[in-house]
């Protein structure tokens, strides 16, 4: 009995070991357009982007690196940063040999949920279903040297052997150039800009205190990532600042506090917003555009922030947006902001501003 | 006879107490300055033992009555009131003297701020603490110089009074931009204190656009302040274009005082350019305008 127990145990490890990974790997036909699809990304939420390939149609003309790269991503973007959570899939039309499946995807990414909607076009091959796989050919940017000479600024600090009184480098003066409070989804939203006055770059942050009757708090929250940090001098930022389950109504008073700290930073890169245009995608209205990096740098993540401005100027939503491709020098990337549906008639003008994370660069 | 005996007894004690009285008498100056020493002089004889009590400092000596003490200079640094107490055996005797802060020698100055824009009033403060040569904080009205000038430009001067040993000024920023040499001085003793006086907002922006194949380059004339100081290189200036394709912007940065951009092409658009909360000219191209 003593060894029994033992050889058993280790008999049902083995059993259990080969059942996970016999499991893992076994590829299940697709016997249907949306099998296909569902099937190729339970393969890639498991990382399987060979067992994934094996539901590419041959007529995708693409190899396996290449539909990796599309899907796990590269360059450092965010898409290496995340995992597939979420699969939902819809047939839109089919044929016997071929149909349309939209894939609504959801990635866990570093900043929180990234969405994707992919619309594929599925080919019957023999008996089985594949997925035309449609790969984006980026333009290569031909090898060559792009020259910087952006300046950036360096900090030296008041040393512990200066004569009393000696003054220390200040933190740059920022200023809120306006301000909004609206109600969307039983939430207070406080909305503005927020300009860098001085001549050095700061790292800006905005906080706001919500006050009701007789002073009291009712909340008090930053603008997160709904801001650009860095400002650079004379940049212009817009910041959004959630407070949700209290209602407008019941805010007296909001208390604004910016803060801003001299940081080190680089004028480099400098991206070009072009061909912003509101339109509806998918029934959903969307500030999209291209970003163009004009330098030579790759920025891992670009964050786009976009500022919606009534016919009176004043601020009426701020939006954002991670891009989970890297913005490589030169080469255009799209881009899409949601905009909120209710938003929309209103939006008479919009700014556009990005933030940019680099590997190399800490800002 | 018995009166006799009485009387020597009285004259006795007198004697006696005015002999103890007598034991250890100690005088002081009234004041002196700081650092310099000072004598006290005491009256009896033997020896005694001398405290002298500072505000920051205790000292015991032996002494011998009758004879001066001299107290080094390194033992009266400390302006404040000082108590010297001299004791023999019961007797005791004791005085107060003053030690006065020396002739000004430290400056201590508080510039603010470390940068600050061209042409504003009243922007720049300096606070002066009037020091002597062992920090004690001089009391007395002293005039005190504050100058503040940029290089090629006139210096602003004024003379300040030290008030309780604290001498203040506020001034313009000069209308030229560069590293000012704030400086403070008090008697031999000066100090100085750098202010960045920087380019103010950008005026009268403007810029020129020429077509290039594809592009656009959007370039701007060199970007001055109301007071024709160029603004710093990496300044943020925005230009947009509006066009049948939508909005497109860029925010370029001021490269030797002049910002330059690369836009999309197109036969009808209106480039406008600003930076910060400034506009500056508006281009129409194309569609016969």
């Amino acid at each position: 009995m003593k060894r029994i127990l033992p050889v058993l145990m280790i008999l049902l490890v083995v059993v259990l070991v080969a059942a996970a990974t016999v499991g893992s790997g076994r590829l299940i036909r697709a016997t249907s357009p949306q099998g296909a699809v569902e099937q190729l990304f339970a393969h890639v939420r498991a990382r399987d982007y060979k067992g994934a390939y094996s539901y590419v149609a041959a007529a995708s003309n693409v190899d396996l690196p290449a539909f990796t790269r599309d899907l796990a991503g590269k360059d450092g973007s965010l898409r290496t940063y995340s995992a597939l959570a979420e699969i939902s899939t819809r047939v839109l039309n089919e044929s016997p040999n071929e149909a349309n499946v939209r894939a609504n995807l959801e990635w866990a990414t570093a900043v929180g949920p990234f969405y994707d909607t992919r619309d594929l076009k599925v080919v019957k091959e023999g008996s089985d279903w594949r997925v035309l796989w449609p790969l984006e050919k980026a333009p290569n940017l031909p090898p060559q040297v792009i020259p910087v000479n952006y300046l950036r600024w360096d900090i030296v600090r008041h040393g512990g052997e200066d004569d009393w009184g000696a003054q220390n480098v200040e933190a740059p003066r920022v200023r809120i150039i306006s301000m909004n409070a609206i109600e969307k989804d039983g939430a207070t939203v406080i909305l503005g800009e927020i300009v860098n006055e001085d001549t050095v770059p700061g790292f800006v942050s905005v906080n706001a205190t919500l006050l009701g009757q007789n002073g009291s708090t009712l909340g008090e929250e930053s603008s997160f990532d709904k801001i650009s940090h860095v400002l650079l001098p004379k940049e212009v930022s817009p910041f959004r600042i959630d407070f949700p389950g209290i209602r407008l109504a019941a805010v007296k008073n909001v208390r604004m506090q910016p803060s801003s700290l001299l940081v080190p930073a680089s004028a480099d890169p400098v991206m070009g917003v072009l061909h912003q245009r509101l339109e509806q995608v998918r029934g959903h209205n969307v500030l999209a555009g291209e970003l163009m990096n004009e330098s030579g740098e790759t920025v891992n993540i670009p964050h786009v922030l976009a500022t919606f401005y009534d016919d009176g100027g004043r601020v009426i939503w701020v939006s954002d947006a991670y891009l989970d491709r890297a913005l490589l020098p030169q080469v255009p990337l799209p881009f899409a902001v949601p905009l909120r549906d209710d938003v929309a008639p209103k939006v008479h003008s919009y700014r556009v501003t990005v933030n940019q994370y680099s590997m190399d660069r800490p800002l | 006879m018995r009166r006799l005996v009485q009387a020597l007894l009285i004259a006795a004690v007198c004697l006696f107490a005015a002999y103890a009285a007598r034991a250890a008498e100690l005088s002081a100056p009234e004041r002196v300055s700081a650092g310099t020493g000072a004598t006290l002089h005491t009256r009896g004889s033997g020896e005694a033992t001398l405290w002298i009590i500072g505000p920051a400092s205790v000292e015991k000596k032996q002494v011998r009555l009758g004879e001066d003490v001299n107290l080094q200079p390194q033992s009266l640094r400390i302006a404040g009131r000082y108590l010297a107490i001299v004791r023999q055996g019961a007797a005791t005797d004791s005085a107060w003297f003053e030690v006065l802060p020396a002739a000004p020698a430290n400056v201590n100055f508080l510039a603010r701020p470390s940068r600050v824009p061209v042409d504003r009033r009243d922007v720049i403060s300096g606070v002066a603490f009037v020091l002597d040569a062992y920090r004690n904080l001089v009391l007395e009205a002293t005039p005190v110089r504050f100058s503040l000038s940029v290089p090629d430009a006139p210096a602003v001067t004024r003379i300040e009074s030290s008030k309780l040993g604290i001498a203040w000024v506020r001034l313009d920023s000069t209308r030229k931009q560069g590293a000012a040499q704030f400086i403070a001085s008090a008697g031999d003793a000066e100090v100085r204190r750098v202010v960045q006086e920087t380019a103010s907002d950008p005026c009268n922006l403007r810029m020129r656009a020429t077509s290039a194949g594809n592009h656009i380059v959007v370039e701007t004339d060199p970007v001055r302040d109301c007071s024709g100081n160029p603004v710093p290189d990496g300044t943020i200036v925005t230009f947009t274009q509006v066009d049948a394709k939508g909005r497109s912007t860029v925010d370029a940065r001021v490269k030797k005082g002049i910002a330059r951009a690369v836009l999309p092409s197109s036969d009808n658009a209106t480039i406008s350019v600003a930076s910060g909360v400034v506009l500056g000219n508006e281009i129409h191209l194309g569609g016969g305008q």
